[in-house]
């Protein structure tokens, strides 16, 4: 019981962390993401940089891991391991790219700046559940 | 190509960044998961027993991370949302299909496959981008909305 609260602590506190990450990069606001993807206009490369530390240190954690049978706090692992590149990948980025550069908020950043109490940030997290209820409701029994 | 250098923050963005990463490396060592948002979310929406709590203490994290950090480190939360409302209702709805047919978003397929060299995920971080960089020139420098 006790290390199921932990779990579950650990997981919050790693969502701050998270969330603690896109603040301070300037990704939970869309302004800076979309500065980012106007290659022809007015360019603010900061999104790499942002990408460079991340995958830096993910580096690490993931060869880590590999080494490893199960999770620190006990359990499988879930970590894919399906290698074929598929229409549904290139097709769900493309419309997930779209959407991101229409108003410059994905997933995490957007859920941020929901916290943060912007109304704009809570409208787009509704139609974002809508959209993946969609994907559920027709798509998953095809998601190869 | 003009680069914005009032805009450009490489120093902020560098750490923020690293935090991403030492957020994504604990979740995988600890809880033995891919730190993907958009999976973490969807995933509310089909509950199975055993399996929303935690989904809902990490989205709990990020919703609450702005307030955590006015609190306790004087830390801002800039947000410029320019996008009109119909805008947001359609990339709503854009962004939360094509991450799930899609198999993961920014966090999931750009922070930690790339991280672990998964080819998959540069496959889908290439398809994002590229559709990023394309719809912000449509809608830039075609339309000039």
């Amino acid at each position: 019981m006790m290390r199921r609260h932990f779990n579950f602590y650990s997981q919050y506190l790693i969502g701050v962390l998270f969330g603690f990450g896109l603040i301070i990069s300037g990704m939970s606001n869309p302004q800076k993401i979309l500065s980012f993807l106007d290659l022809a206009g007015n360019w603010d490369p900061s999104l790499m940089f942002v990408m460079g530390g991340a995958i830096l240190v993910g580096l690490g954690g993931f060869y880590l891991v590999s080494k490893r049978t199960e999770a620190f706090f006990g359990g499988a692992l879930h970590i894919p391991t399906r290698r074929d590149i598929t229409k549904p990948l290139v097709i769900g980025g493309i419309i997930f790219g779209a959407g991101w550069g229409i108003a410059g908020f994905c997933p995490g950043p957007a859920l941020v700046a929901l916290g943060a109490g912007h109304l704009k940030a809570l409208v787009f997290v509704l139609a974002m559940l809508a959209g993946m209820a969609l994907c559920n409701r027709f798509f998953t029994g095809h998601k190869k | 190509m003009q680069i914005d250098w009032l805009a450009f923050s490489p120093g902020p963005a560098f750490f923020g960044g690293i935090l991403l990463g030492i957020a994504a490396a604990l979740y995988v060592i600890l809880h033995g998961r891919i730190l993907g948002i958009s999976g973490i979310i969807s995933g509310l929406l089909s509950p199975k027993e055993g399996d929303v709590s935690w989904r809902i203490s990490l989205v709990l994290g990020l919703l609450s991370a702005p307030f955590l950090g006015s609190l306790f480190f004087d830390l801002h939360t800039s947000s410029v949302i320019d996008a009109e409302w119909i805008a947001i209702i359609i990339a709503g709805l854009l962004v939360g299909f094509g991450s799930t047919y899609g198999s993961g978003c920014t966090s999931g397929h750009g922070v930690c496959g790339l991280s672990r060299l998964s080819p998959r995920s540069l496959v889908a971080t290439l398809s994002f981008m590229g559709a990023g960089f394309l719809t912000v020139f449509v809608i830039r420098h075609i339309l000039g909305l």
